[in-house]
C-alpha cells in the first residue's frame, strides 16, 4: 500500500491547479494520477488560442495553457503517474489504480482531490432515429482525430449543438478543406459562448439553424446524409419542415457530462442537476477527506474559472492535511438555493462560516435573459443586487459577495437558505 | 478446394451447424457477406432463451425450442459464453389475458417445458416487486433465461474454426450451379465447390434456396426495434418480463442483459427493406409506452442507446428446416425467427440428421475439442488475478475503455483470436470496449489505433463495420 497525503485524481489543469496549490500551502507527499501518456488532461487536442485571457492576462492555446501548469508541477517535483487508471475510490480514502508497469496499485491517500473532468452525451442519450453508420462523431472525438492523430473524420459535415466545441470544431475542419454545412441547435438560442459564433461560425459563413434538430440519420455503412427539420417551442420537430442534408459527418456537440462513476463509488452525493459531486465554498464532497474541482464538479465554459476553483480546492485540502479536522463537523451549513430563473449554483452549500473570507456564487441560468438583475437573497435580506446586460445557459455567471454580506451569513442564524433570482 | 459441406450464413443458426459438422471428419466452409459473424438478425434480437411454452404443439418450433432450452446449459460451459437462467413471466392484466396464459400454460406441458407455474399477484410481486401493480396473475417458466445472442454465434464460430472448419467473411454467394453431384457456390471472392450445401442466410433465405429451386417459402423482414438502458437499470427487474402474446408475437418485453443492463422492446413491423435497421421516433415511443405498462418506473433519461434488427419471419409460420426434395444434397435451415436463438443449438443436431440421412457420411474425428475459452475479461477478475495477467502480459494493464474497464489485452486478443475481429464493431462485440456510457467517444480513437497496427493497415482503412464503413477518409492537410 503506497501512503500518500493528497492523491489527486486527473492531470487536467483542474487536477494540476489543485495539486500546485496545496505544495504551495505545505504539502509535500502529492501523487497527480493522470490515465493518459501526459499530464495536461483535454487542452492538450485544443490547438486553437483563447485560454488564459482571465487568470494569466493573454492569449493562449490549450497545450501552451497546460504547459504553465506541467512544468510547474514538474518543476516542484509532485509525483505523477500518467498512462494509470483509478478503477476504484473507497470512503476511506484508498485507491486501487492500474498501469503497464507497476499492476495495480494500492493507495492510501490522507486526502484526495477528485479532478477527472467531464465527457461528452452521445447520439444515444438524444436518441436520434436512423440508421447507425460509420461518420458519426462526438465533436471532443473528432477534435482529437484531426489534432492529436493527423486525421480528417470527414469531408461534408453537420453539426448537431452549439457546444464550445462544436463550434470550434466547425472552424477547425473548414480550416482543414471540409465543407461545414451547417451547425443545428434545438434551443432558439446556442449554448456556446458569443464570442465563439462570431470567430469560428459567422466569420466563416457557417449557417446556425436555431430552433432545428437531426431527426433522421442515413447510410447503412458510411453517413450519406442526415433530415433536419425546425422545432417547436416545445422541442418537437414541425412536421413539413424536414430537408435533407448530403453529408459524410455528423457532429454532435450537444453537452458535456461531469465523469463521476469513481465519486458514486465513494458514496460522495451527486447533485442531480449538474451532475457533479455537491461541494461547499472550500469545495469538500459530502465524504471526509475528499475535495473535488474543475468539470467533474460542473462543466465550465472557461479553463481559468477552472483553475480558480481547483486552488480553492487545492488550499483547503492542504489546510485539512495538515488540521485533521474533520471537512464535515463544521456546524451550521448554509445552502444556496438556485431561486427564478437560476438552473445550479455552485457550491451547493456553505459550511465554514467561521472561516470564511471570500465567496463566490458560480451559477448558470435557465434561458436567455437581457437586462436583467442578479440578485441575492439571504431570508429578507438581500445581499447582492447587479444588472446584467445578458445572461445566457451557455455563459456561466459568477457572484462575488463582498465582507460585509459574509458577515450577514455568519450574524444571522436564524435563516439556512441563500438563494440566487434573476429578477426583469 | 472441394469442401464437403459449404455453410452459407455465420449468424446463430450457420454457427452451430458448423459447430456440429466440426465434430466429423469432414471438410466444411461457413460463409458469410458481412465482415463479421453474427451481423444480421443474432446481432440484435431480445437475446432470451425461451423456456418453450409459446410455440404450437407439434411444430418443428415447439420441438426445437425445448430441446435447445434442455442444451444451452452444456452449450455455454463448453463455449464459455454467459447464460443466466432468470426464469420468465408473462404478465396478465385482463380475464382475456388470464385465459391467454392458461392456454400457454397448457400447451408448454404438452411441449415438455418443465417447472411451469401459474402464479397469483401477490406471487408476482414478491418475485418482481417493480412490476405494474395492476397484474392479476402471470405465467411463470423457471428454465427460461438470457445470453449474449452474438457471444454465443461467436463462440460457436471460434469453437468451429478451432476444429478445422474454414471460415470466409465478406464472401457473398451470389450464385449457385449445381453440376452433377457438386455444388458451384459463386461468391464475391470466387467460386467454391461442395457436394453439400446448407443454406442458413437468414433474412436472404428464400432468395439463396432460389438460386437452386423452385422455393416454396418466402421470408418477410420484420423489423423490431429496442431501447437498451443504463446499468444502474439493471436490477429493475429479475426474470424476462413478457405481455401476452398477440398475431404479431410476444410482443415488447423487458428484460435483464448478461451484462447487467435493461433491454426493452421490440416492435414488430413489417418492412421491404431486408437491410433496414433504422430506429424511428414513433418505434421509441412504442416501446418506452408499452414498457411503463409492465414496469411503471421506465423513463426515456435512462436509455443509452437504441438499435433495431429484422426477423426472418418465414411465410409458412413454422421453421423451415428440411432436405430439398429436388436437388439432392441441399439443406435448408430458413425461417428462423424466435425461438430461434434457443433453439440454434438443437437445429445444427437437426441438420447433422438431415445431412445424414442425405447421404453425408459422419465419422467423429478423435481431436474434436468442445472446449473454447472466452476472452479473459479484466473487469471480472479478482486482485491476484489481475497482476498476475499484467505481468505475463503488461498490455492488460493498460485501459483502453475506460465505462467498460477494457484493457488492450483484451482488445489485441479479439483481434489476434481464430475468427477474431477487424472492424471497430466486431471488437466492441467480443470486448464491449465502446458499449458504455460515452459510447466509444474516448476509446475509438485508440482502438482504430490497436486494429491499425494489428491488421496491418493504415488508420484511414480501419472500418465500423466492414466495407464502405471507414472510420477516418484521409490524412490532415
Amino acid at each position: 500500500m503506497l501512503k500518500v497525503d493528497l492523491a489527486v485524481i486527473g492531470g487536467g489543469p483542474a487536477g494540476l491547479a489543485a495539486a500546485l496549490e496545496a505544495r504551495k500551502n505545505g504539502i509535500e507527499n502529492i501523487l497527480i494520477i493522470e490515465r493518459e501518456k501526459e499530464l495536461g488532461g483535454i487542452l492538450q487536442q485544443c490547438i486553437h488560442n483563447g485560454f488564459g485571457l482571465h487568470y494569466f492576462g493573454e492569449e493562449l492555446t490549450g497545450p501552451e495553457y497546460a504547459e504553465r501548469f506541467v512544468e510547474q508541477v514538474k518543476k516542484e517535483g509532485i509525483a505523477y503517474k500518467t498512462s494509470t487508471m483509478v478503477l476504484d475510490i473507497r470512503p476511506d480514502r484508498t485507491i486501487t489504480a492500474v498501469n503497464s508497469t507497476d499492476g495495480l496499485i494500492k493507495i492510501s491517500a490522507a486526502c484526495i482531490i477528485l479532478a477527472m473532468g467531464c465527457r461528452e452525451r452521445t447520439r444515444g442519450t438524444l436518441n436520434i432515429p436512423g440508421d447507425r453508420p460509420a461518420g458519426i462523431f462526438t465533436a471532443g472525438t473528432a477534435q482529437r482525430f484531426v489534432n492529436m492523430e493527423g486525421y480528417m473524420p470527414g469531408k461534408k459535415v453537420v453539426i448537431l449543438g452549439s457546444g464550445d466545441i462544436g463550434l470550434i470544431m466547425a472552424r477547425r475542419l473548414t480550416l482543414e478543406g471540409a465543407e461545414v454545412k451547417m451547425v443545428c441547435e434545438l434551443l432558439p438560442y446556442s449554448g456556446g459562448l458569443t464570442r465563439n459564433i462570431v470567430q469560428c461560425l459567422e466569420d466563416y459563413n457557417i449557417p446556425l439553424r436555431l430552433s432545428h434538430t437531426v431527426v433522421k440519420i442515413h447510410g447503412k455503412d458510411r453517413l450519406k446524409g442526415v433530415t433536419v427539420a425546425k422545432v417547436d417551442s416545445n422541442r418537437q420537430p414541425i412536421k413539413g419542415t424536414e430537408e435533407y442534408v448530403e453529408c459524410d459527418t455528423l457532429l454532435l456537440s450537444v453537452g458535456l457530462i461531469p465523469e463521476n462513476e469513481l465519486s458514486r463509488g465513494a458514496g460522495i452525493q451527486i447533485d442531480p442537476v449538474t451532475s457533479g459531486p455537491v461541494v461547499d465554498e472550500r469545495m469538500a464532497t459530502s465524504v471526509e477527506g475528499i475535495f473535488a474541482c474543475g468539470n467533474v464538479v460542473h462543466v465550465h465554459d472557461l479553463v481559468d474559472n477552472v483553475t480558480m476553483e481547483s486552488i480553492t480546492a487545492g488550499r483547503n485540502a492542504a489546510k485539512y492535511i495538515l488540521s485533521c479536522k474533520d471537512t464535515r463537523s463544521v456546524g451550521r451549513s448554509i445552502k444556496t438555493v438556485p431561486g427564478h430563473g437560476v438552473r445550479y449554483i455552485v457550491p451547493q452549500r456553505i459550511s465554514d462560516l467561521e472561516n470564511i473570507e471570500e465567496l463566490k456564487l458560480f451559477f448558470r441560468t435557465n434561458d436567455v435573459y437581457r437586462n436583467a438583475l442578479v440578485v441575492v437573497h439571504f431570508g429578507q435580506k438581500t445581499l447582492y443586487s447587479a444588472k446584467r446586460q445578458k445572461l445566457a445557459p451557455g455563459e456561466m455567471e459568477t457572484v462575488k459577495l463582498k465582507s460585509e454580506a459574509l458577515a450577514e451569513l455568519v450574524c444571522d442564524t436564524s435563516c439556512d437558505e441563500l438563494k440566487v433570482d434573476i429578477e426583469l | 478446394m472441394n469442401y464437403d459441406v459449404a455453410i452459407i450464413g455465420a449468424g446463430v443458426t450457420g454457427a452451430f451447424i458448423a459447430r456440429e459438422l466440426s465434430r466429423y471428419d469432414l471438410k466444411a466452409c461457413l460463409l458469410e457477406k458481412e465482415a463479421d459473424v453474427a451481423m444480421g438478425t443474432t446481432k440484435a434480437n431480445s437475446a432470451i432463451v425461451h423456456a418453450g411454452y409459446d410455440a404450437k404443439h407439434g411444430t418443428l418450433k415447439s420441438k426445437l425450442n425445448v430441446r435447445g432450452n434442455q442444451m444451452m446449459e452444456r452449450i455455454s460451459r463448453e463455449l464459455d459464453v454467459p447464460f443466466k437462467k432468470t426464469g420468465s413471466l408473462v404478465l396478465a392484466f385482463s380475464e382475456h389475458d388470464l385465459a391467454t396464459i392458461k392456454d400457454l400454460y397448457e400447451n408448454g406441458l404438452k411441449n415438455g417445458v418443465p417447472g411451469l407455474r401459474l402464479l397469483n399477484a401477490e406471487e408476482v410481486i414478491r418475485l418482481e416487486p417493480n412490476v405494474n401493480p395492476n397484474i392479476l396473475g402471470a405465467l411463470y417458466a423457471p428454465s427460461a433465461g438470457i445470453v449474449c445472442p452474438y457471444e454465443l454465434a461467436i463462440g460457436a464460430v471460434e469453437n468451429a474454426v478451432d476444429n478445422g472448419v474454414d471460415l470466409k467473411l465478406e464472401c457473398e454467394v451470389r450464385d449457385i450451379r449445381c453440376t452433377g453431384d457438386i455444388f458451384e457456390l459463386i461468391t464475391g471472392k470466387g467460386a467454391i465447390r461442395s457436394n453439400y450445401v446448407v443454406n442458413a442466410s437468414g433474412l436472404q433465405a428464400d432468395i439463396i434456396s432460389s438460386m437452386v429451386q423452385e422455393t416454396e417459402f418466402s421470408i418477410r423482414p420484420r423489423k423490431g426495434e429496442y431501447l437498451l438502458m443504463d446499468k444502474t437499470m439493471g436490477n429493475m427487474v429479475n426474470t424476462v418480463i413478457f405481455q401476452p402474446p398477440t398475431r404479431m408475437g410476444k410482443g415488447i418485453l423487458v428484460t435483464p442483459t448478461v451484462d447487467g443492463n435493461l433491454l426493452t422492446g421490440p416492435t414488430a413491423e413489417d418492412v421491404d427493406d431486408r437491410d433496414d435497421v433504422s430506429t424511428s421516433p414513433s418505434g421509441m415511443r412504442r416501446i418506452m409506452e408499452e414498457a411503463k405498462k409492465l414496469v411503471p418506473n421506465l423513463g426515456f433519461r435512462d436509455v443509452i442507446t437504441s438499435f433495431a434488427g429484422l426477423r426472418a419471419a418465414p411465410d409458412t409460420g413454422d421453421f423451415v428446416i428440411e432436405a430439398s426434395r429436388k436437388v439432392k444434397g441441399f439443406i435448408n435451415a430458413a425461417g428462423i425467427e424466435s425461438p430461434g436463438l434457443t433453439a440454434a443449438p438443437a437445429i445444427g443436431e437437426y441438420v447433422l440428421e438431415l445431412l445424414k440421412e442425405q447421404g453425408l457420411a459422419l465419422k467423429p474425428k478423435d481431436n474434436f475439442n468442445p472446449i473454447r475459452k472466452s476472452i479473459v475479461h479484466f473487469r471480472d477478475l479478482n486482485d491476484n488475478d489481475r497482476n498476475e495477467l499484467i505481468r505475463k502480459n503488461p498490455m492488460y494493464g493498460s485501459i483502453v475503455c475506460r465505462c467498460e474497464t477494457v484493457t488492450e489485452g483484451e482488445i489485441v486478443d479479439s483481434i489476434r483470436r481464430p475468427a477474431g475481429a477487424k472492424n471497430l464493431d466486431a471488437v466492441k462485440r467480443r470486448t464491449r470496449a465502446g458499449m458504455g456510457r460515452c459510447q466509444g467517444g474516448f476509446c475509438t480513437p485508440r482502438v482504430v489505433d490497436i486494429l491499425s497496427r494489428e491488421l496491418g493497415i493504415p488508420p484511414e482503412e480501419v472500418t465500423k463495420k466492414g466495407l464502405g464503413s471507414n472510420i477516418l477518409l484521409g490524412k490532415r492537410g
